[in-house]
């Protein structure tokens, strides 16, 4: 018995930790597959990972998948796009100046804990159910994290570093250019990326619950058609889509903010 | 008694401690001293049985130590990160006595209420630690080891992170443990001074792969205040002496 | 700065009376289809929604909701610390942790109502499966990001592994817990209610949705504001219950800076 903390490197086990997550989703992946044709659960509600795997290569020879998945991806990306814009916008604006802040609050505060998903039925009844629809609810609902962030982020910088430049003469407009939107660069960062997966969310969902083109109108049809099989082959199609996403995000933010001291940091 | 024997302890390719053999008398206030980065807080951690050494030993009353002695106190370096945030000072310090089934919960709280009174602390007990300067966070670090009634007391640069005032009365506290309780003291400090106001022996340390460079005993009187002790020529003596062993990091022989 | 203090406070309280004056003032008058009257608005709130509806619209939906979510609590935490306290568990089952945790959750509704069908069981296995990923990956991070310097302390004072884990770990972990708690309530909310748009025969969301159907307009956004307002609720008691319980964390943060 040997005394060890976290400052040392654990005893060499049967599996090396480089391949241990591999290992481990493999063995989960087979567990399911053992269990799912062992007829405990028909396979007519829970078919093998297996046969879903079959599926959704399936799918990926039919024009139509591809065709649903570009729906999603550019209705979400032009949302979050408009989102990042203007939260970023209000958020440096707001952050900026005490009274805006002041005047605006109560408002953001009450906005933000409503479910966006609520104004589904206004939305489909003012604008109808178009892509126009899509794009405007899910920049609305991404709009806000990306907003609060931002503030948070403004409102987080070093005082000293400002004096520091002030100190330099060096005039507001600069001193808000150079110095406090760079620092607030990991909160605005995390509000992007928290923004996108509530883009993501809100576009799958009006295609589910209204049949707007996409990968979730796609989802819905399966259900409509009693396709168990396309189904689930479809929801790990849109789990790949969503971890996709978060890695290149995830990726981005490596490469553009290694610099910053407290890389990755969120408003509570 | 506690001694180490040709400690050795690398992490990968970085030799912390290249060889340390030196032993730490019962009931003596032993410091050690040595230039920055030379492995000193990763020897404690050793002593302590935090960390295993890569070569050579730890012992205790002559068994080897591979997990930390139920004995043995440890005082952090930062305070910050050793209280517990969620508890006051009175139950920080109580916290390791829970498990001792030998102590009445009548004694527990007589022993917890005097390590804090002999800290200085008796005002604030049931304040939380954050709510307190860095000073007052350290006594309490500091009553916690006392209230455990450990026989060897291992204190890692415990005063590195405060002002030179605080640091002064914390020293002070440390000469009054030293005379009220009696148990063996190992004290960890890159400052020379303090390392010979403090110790009745010194063990320093060289540079890196780090060895014993020499062991001094400290012939001062057993009482000691700041301003004269710091004034004896016996003082200015062993001091210049350990400041010249370490900054000139002239090579053994 | 007195005089800016009180500029302040009135812009906070003044802004949003002015929005919502602006809004009835703009909508009064126009008998606009999509845009009824602030009080046609509130009247049927008052009456219907605050009314009749309460017993067979909101207490279904509330309940839905945070049945769903206690199970996934429950689960999550107690699996987030098993996972938390080993570093290999934690390492062989990330993969498939964030792969779970990115699967956008309305995706999984039409599978949920295939397999499971449109009971009330049903939507709360969805929510639940819905909620379980945020509060485990946050009770794992949780638990493992456990200061060393705790770690260390607790095995020189030789403490207890019961108390490791109630009296050290657990609270270290409590602050990301909550956020944990915190992204899944609001999840639970949008899941109940989209659920409630496709597949069910009373809640909130059943009955915005009729409204929409049957032209019932100042109903539909009435309803509309209760949701928004039912989703702040949740949202205030649970921010209430944390920093009571989280009364230490705030100070000690404050403290650090």
């Amino acid at each position: 018995m040997s005394a060890q903390t976290l400052t040392e490197k654990p005893a060499n086990s049967i599996v090396p930790d480089r391949l241990l997550p591999w290992v481990g989703s493999a063995a989960f992946i087979l567990a399911v597959e053992i269990f799912a044709r062992s007829g405990f659960i028909s396979q007519q509600f829970f078919p093998a990972p297996s046969t879903m795997a079959i599926t959704l290569v399936g799918q990926f020879a039919s024009p139509r998948f591809w065709i649903a998945v570009w729906n999603t991806l550019w209705t979400w990306a032009l949302s979050l796009a408009i989102a990042a814009v203007l939260g970023i916008a209000f958020g440096i604006v707001m952050g900026a100046s005490k009274y805006l802040y002041a005047a605006l609050r109560l408002i953001v505060e009450f906005l933000r804990p409503i479910p966006s998903v609520a104004l589904i039925p206004a939305v489909i009844l003012v604008i109808g159910v178009n892509f126009e629809s899509k794009i405007f609810l899910a920049a609305f609902a991404a709009f806000w994290p990306v907003l609060i962030q931002t503030i948070y982020g403004m409102h987080d910088v070093e005082p000293v570093a400002l004096d520091t430049a002030r100190s330099f003469g060096i005039g507001p407009a600069q001193r808000l250019i150079r110095v406090a939107v760079p620092l607030a660069l990991p909160f605005i960062a995390t509000g992007i990326r928290v923004g996108s997966a509530v883009a993501l969310i809100i576009v799958v969902t009006m295609e589910i619950v209204v049949g707007i083109p996409g990968l979730g109108e796609l989802i819905l049809v399966a259900r409509q058609g009693a396709n168990v099989e396309v189904a689930y082959a479809l929801i790990l199609a849109s789990g790949l889509l969503g971890w996709g996403l978060n890695t290149l995000f995830a990726l981005l933010e490596e490469k553009l903010l290694f610099w910053h001291p407290s890389f990755r940091k969120t408003a509570p | 008694m506690l001694r180490v024997e040709s400690l050795s302890k690398s992490f990968g390719p970085v030799t912390a401690i290249g060889d340390i053999t030196a032993e730490f008398p019962e009931g003596k206030f032993t410091c050690i001293v040595g230039p920055s980065g030379c492995g000193k807080t990763t020897l404690l951690k050793c002593l302590a049985g935090l960390l295993t050494p890569s070569g050579g030993q730890v012992l205790l009353d002559n068994e080897k130590v591979v997990k930390p002695p139920r004995k043995m106190a440890l005082v952090f370096q930062d305070y910050s990160r050793s209280l517990f945030p969620w508890m006051t000072v009175r139950d920080n310090v109580a916290f390791p006595l829970r498990g001792r089934k030998s102590m009445h919960d009548a004694a527990k709280s007589q022993t917890v209420e005097k390590a804090l009174r002999s800290v200085g602390l008796a005002d604030a007990m049931d304040r939380y630690p954050w709510q307190l300067s860095g000073g007052m966070q350290q006594r309490t670090s500091i009553a916690r080891a006392i209230a455990y009634q450990p026989q060897i007391l291992l204190m890692d640069e415990p005063f590195a992170s405060v002002d030179a005032q605080t640091r002064a009365d914390l020293e002070d506290l440390m000469l009054a443990i030293k005379r009220d309780y009696g148990m063996t003291i190992v004290f960890v400090t890159h400052d020379i001074d303090e390392s010979v106001y403090l110790g009745d022996r010194i063990v320093v340390l060289g540079s890196s792969p780090t060895t014993v460079k020499e062991v001094l005993e400290v012939g001062l009187s057993e009482s000691r205040d700041q301003v004269s002790t710091k004034a004896h020529p016996e003082f200015l003596r062993l001091r210049g002496h350990v400041f010249n062993e370490i900054m000139h990091r002239t090579p053994t022989a | 700065m007195k005089s800016s203090r009180i500029i302040l406070i009135t812009l906070e309280i003044v802004t949003p009376l002015l929005l919502i004056l602006a809004y009835a003032l703009w909508a009064g008058p126009r008998g606009d289809f999509f845009f009824p009257s602030l009080d046609k608005i509130l009247s049927t709130f008052w009456h219907d929604w605050l009314g009749g509806l309460v017993a067979t619209d909101i207490v279904p939906s509330l309940y839905r909701t945070l049945a769903g979510f206690a199970l996934a609590a429950v689960l999550a935490i107690a699996l987030g610390i098993v996972l938390g306290l080993s570093r290999r568990a934690r390492i062989a089952t990330a993969p498939l942790v964030e792969f779970f945790r990115a699967l956008p959750p309305p995706a999984l509704l039409p599978l949920t109502i295939l397999v499971l069908g449109v009971g009330d069981t049903a939507k709360i296995m969805l929510i639940a499966l819905v909620c379980v990923f945020p509060i485990l990956l946050n009770t794992i991070a949780g638990v493992a990001g456990l200061d060393p310097t705790l770690r260390d302390t607790a095995r020189v004072y030789h403490i207890s592994r019961a108390d490791v884990l109630f009296r050290i770990i657990i609270p270290a972990a409590l602050p990301a817990i909550f956020a944990g708690l915190r992204t899944s309530l609001s999840l639970a909310v949008i899941m109940m209610v989209i659920s409630e748009f496709v597949a069910a025969t009373n809640g909130i969301g059943f009955s915005i949705w009729q409204a929409k159907r049957l032209f019932d307009i100042p109903s539909m956004w009435a309803g509309i504001i209760l949701l928004g307002i039912v989703g702040y609720t949740l949202n205030m008691i649970l921010v209430g219950i944390e920093s009571i319980v989280l009364r230490w964390h705030r100070g000690a943060r404050a403290a650090a800076r």
